[in-house]
């Protein structure tokens, strides 16, 4: 018995000790937040995922930068202007830039930046995605000329000059990527890949700056004393939290470690929709289904048409994806930039969806067009046997299982097959499949960055799709220069895909995260990035 | 006895070089690679990196050129965590794991052993039927069960206990929690076992009727023998512990290695899963090579050849 008493009274005791003990932060105003895990890289020339892409964007500032409402806004360059045929760019740089080490900041150094993104010494992963207009990239991406003739130039130190081998309509969404954010030559040059790991050689441009990284737990970035705008940030510091598990940070947020988190468990959602601090925002980007188009039946186009009609979009992205995707009837989603000027989705078909949102008005279509395919089209006689190939996270599982019932309908027996995720991409990219799932997210806002993944040669073409009208609508928005041509061609193209087919659009991507109602001052953008460098906390 | 090590120590190395060849031909014959994503990088970019990393050479000299660099202390760098060595990665988060894993395993032995002992003496009483059941649910229960829940209650419900990383002397309470869990169940499984063996022995009752107290012929009689194979099973649960546990480290974001074993699989990072690898096989081997040693001083019969 006085045993039983002297634990309970030391339970009390570390009961009554340990909260007391809370972990108070360091001094200042410090944000702690969770976009991801620990980055890959936050070398912006090699970085490649959104998560480290995020963190860029608070450590750099590009040439150019997107404001709140996604508007292309002044970054580094105060002011810019292109020449009347479009080949040439003039950047002019604000008075006073520095380095986070307090060292002067000149055109010069975009000019190093940039020829070191293309440099195939780097290696970087989007340079030709965000270099690929720029005169001469090809040849000194392929090694065959020397970075140095890459069409770049400082004229002045506060001048930077950028020439075109083909004019590119959203030139100005590239100058704001972070892969061509401006590095500090003499850290580079002294340290190599290695300048981008330690927070003493991380010299950076933007709003905050690197001052602790311990890989695996978190980062820390202070408010930068050399910023130009550094009036504008309230935080002292944002503390990065590299949390991997969507379980560990949900704790996180609810015990108040973390005022911001990305990942939310799909488990807890019902319980947290009506949840003020739970939001769910658009982003640019398509859940969608390849069916490999070299492969018969997918070579006929009705049978592909008849897939497609026979998903319940609205059940798919409201109850199997509890909400957190939106239904998609187009491929292109709401939020990408017509070339001639608003919304693409809202001209996309004469304003009207491609896919009818009527489920049993396109079941009995879909029944049609696999008999008229030569099919039974219906569930009592399962004719036709394909195999749909899918990586296990998120969504895609319960999202198979549910194609399996719903192409049962039209007398499709589904086999499913579940890959492991390093395999499936490369499986999918070799076209080693019959129907698998894909995805897009956009880099920027102009339509050819999604719609030309079905043009024939592109590299991300996993379904094949080969459709000489829907290329050439392509080849024409790429040489026109004439916006509206270009929103016309732009628009036939996703017409073509549309009825042929090409890929079976499902569900429009969304950010899902939790945010403390204690944050003011920061925003989302449809590229799936958060910016924290103007918030401030309650 | 020098004969001995020097035989175990020539067996170690021959062990990891094979460890070592195998995990490169696997891992280089499971599809997939470095630099594939949902968003494929233009082939000019993949080609570019290929070549920097070496690879695009024959499996065979890639294979070469890294047996001579490891024999040089060189482990590459990683292919994924661009500006990272390998060796820098693992010398920067075994020391976490580790200092976690030992912890633990301090635990489990302080635990575990007198625990064993107690049920073995009150072997068939309540005290030991309870011992028992909490054993074997030890045992059943999986690490990550034992981690989300100490993490629900004492963290999220009652807010006790910090859950992100490894800051504070309170912040390593529910990640050692849930590694010696099992491990000190297991002991006391272990050690109860081999306690009623050795307490059934003749010499034990010729110590009994000479009249040696119990807790003198417990700890310095039956223990002795009875620790055996808890000794054994230390090896190979002291090298597991101290490398880190995936699970453990995810739920905590504890930085450790744990998870850079798993995550260098799923990435492809072929450098990254040879270091890993040859670094877990070498203490693996030589943690077994100690514990062979640590036998011959507990146990004099034992003769080491």
């Amino acid at each position: 018995m006085k045993k039983l008493t002297l634990l309970l009274a030391l339970i009390m005791v570390i009961g009554i000790v340990l909260p007391a003990c809370g972990g108070s932060g360091s001094g200042g105003k410090v944000l702690t937040v969770q976009v991801g895990p620990d980055p890959e890289t936050l070398d912006p020339a090699l970085n490649s995922a959104v998560d480290g892409g995020n963190m860029l964007l608070h450590t750099f500032e590009c040439l150019l930068t997107v404001d709140q409402n996604g508007a292309i806004a002044p970054g580094c360059a105060e002011t810019w202007e292109s020449s009347a045929d479009g080949l040439t760019w003039t950047f002019h740089l604000r008075d006073g830039l520095k380095w986070s080490d307090g060292s002067a900041f000149k055109a010069s150094d975009f000019v190093y930046s940039w020829q070191r993104v293309a440099d195939p010494e780097t290696a970087a992963p989007y340079a030709d995605t965000v270099l690929w207009p720029v005169e001469n990239f090809d040849a000194v991406f392929n090694g065959e000329a020397d970075p140095s003739t890459l069409g770049v130039s400082a004229p002045d130190d506060k001048t930077f000059v950028v020439k075109l081998s083909a004019a590119c309509p959203y030139f100005e969404s590239l100058a704001a990527f972070a892969t061509l954010s401006p590095v500090n030559p003499a850290t580079v040059e002294a340290n190599g890949d290695a300048w981008a790991v330690k927070p003493e050689t991380y010299i950076s441009n933007g709003p905050f700056m690197i001052t602790e990284w311990v890989p695996g737990s978190h980062i820390v970035t202070k408010a930068n004393p050399n910023y130009w705008n550094k009036k504008a940030i309230k935080l002292d510091a944002i503390k990065w939290l590299l949390i991997e598990d969507a379980n560990a940070s949900y704790s996180a947020f609810q015990t108040g470690e973390a005022l911001f988190i990305k990942d939310v468990p799909t488990e807890e959602i019902p319980s947290l929709l009506n949840n003020s601090e739970f939001h769910i925002d658009p982003i640019l980007g398509t859940y969608y289904l390849n069916l490999n188009c070299t492969k018969a039946p997918f070579d006929n186009a009705n049978v592909r048409k008849a897939l497609s009609l026979a998903i319940d979009r609205d059940y798919v992205a409201n109850t199997i994806m509890q909400g957190t995707y939106i239904a998609a009837y187009n491929f292109m989603g709401p939020g990408w930039a017509d070339p001639a000027g608003g919304d693409f989705y809202a001209k996309a078909n004469g304003g009207q969806p491609y896919i009818s949102s009527d489920y049993e008005a396109n079941l009995a279509e879909a029944k049609s067009l696999m008999q008229a395919a030569g099919y039974s089209g219906s569930a009592d006689k399962l004719d036709l046997k394909i195999t749909y190939t899918t990586n296990d996270s998120g969504y895609h599982k319960v999202v198979a299982e549910y194609l399996q019932e719903a192409w049962k309908q039209i007398g499709i027996e589904l086999k499913v097959e579940i890959v492991e995720w390093a395999s499936f991409t490369p499986m999918r990219r070799a076209g080693d499949y019959m129907a698998a799932r894909n995805g897009w997210v956009g880099d920027y806002s102009d339509p050819s960055n999604m719609i030309e993944l079905l043009y024939s040669s592109n590299g991300n073409n996993d379904g094949k799709y080969n459709n000489s009208a829907f290329d050439a609508a392509i080849d024409l928005s790429r040489s026109t220069m004439d916006k509206n041509e270009r929103s016309r061609a732009l628009h036939q193209a996703e017409d073509i895909l549309m009825d042929t087919a090409g890929c079976i659009p499902v569900a429009y991507y969304t950010d899902f995260y939790l945010q403390s109602a204690k944050i003011t001052g920061m925003w989302h953008s449809a590229y799936g990035y958060w910016y924290f460098m103007y918030a401030d906390i309650n | 006895m020098t004969k001995y090590i020097v035989k175990r120590l020539f067996m170690a190395v021959l062990t990891v070089f094979v460890v070592a060849t195998l995990t490169f031909f696997l891992m280089n014959t499971v599809p997939g690679g470095p630099y594939e994503a949902e968003k494929s990088i233009s082939p000019q970019a993949k080609a570019a990196l290929e070549a920097k990393f070496g690879l695009d050479k024959p499996l065979f000299e890639q294979y070469l050129t890294y047996l001579k660099n490891i024999l040089h202390g060189d482990f590459g760098p990683s292919l994924k965590q661009r500006g990272r060595n390998v060796i820098d990665i693992i010398l920067t988060k075994f020391p976490v794991s580790a200092k976690v894993g030992l912890i633990s395993v301090m635990v489990s032995l302080i635990v575990g052993v007198p625990v064993g002992c107690i049920a073995a003496m009150k072997r068939g009483k309540m005290s030991d039927s309870a011992i028992i059941v909490i054993a074997t649910v030890g045992i059943a229960v999986p690490s990550f069960v034992v981690c989300s829940l100490s993490m629900y209650f004492f963290g999220v419900k009652l807010r006790w206990l910090p859950t992100v990383g490894l800051t504070t002397w309170k912040h390593y309470i529910m990640p050692v929690f849930s590694l010696s869990f099992y491990p000190t169940t297991y002991i006391v499984r272990l050690m109860r076992s081999s306690m009623l063996d050795v307490l059934g022995q003749d010499y034990m009752r010729t110590a009994r009727a000479k009249g040696v107290s119990q807790v003198v012929s417990l700890f310095k009689h039956a223990l002795r023998n009875a620790i055996l194979p808890v000794v054994t099973y230390l090896g190979p649960m002291m090298a597991y512990t101290i490398t880190g546990s995936f699970i453990v480290e995810k739920v905590f974001t504890i930085p450790g290695l744990g998870g850079e074993f798993v995550s260098s699989i799923t990435n492809r990072d072929y450098m990254m899963i040879m270091g890993t690898t040859i670094f877990l096989a070498t203490l693996m081997v030589v943690i077994n090579v100690v514990v062979d040693i640590v036998y011959k001083f507990i146990d004099p019969r034992i003769n080491l050849k």
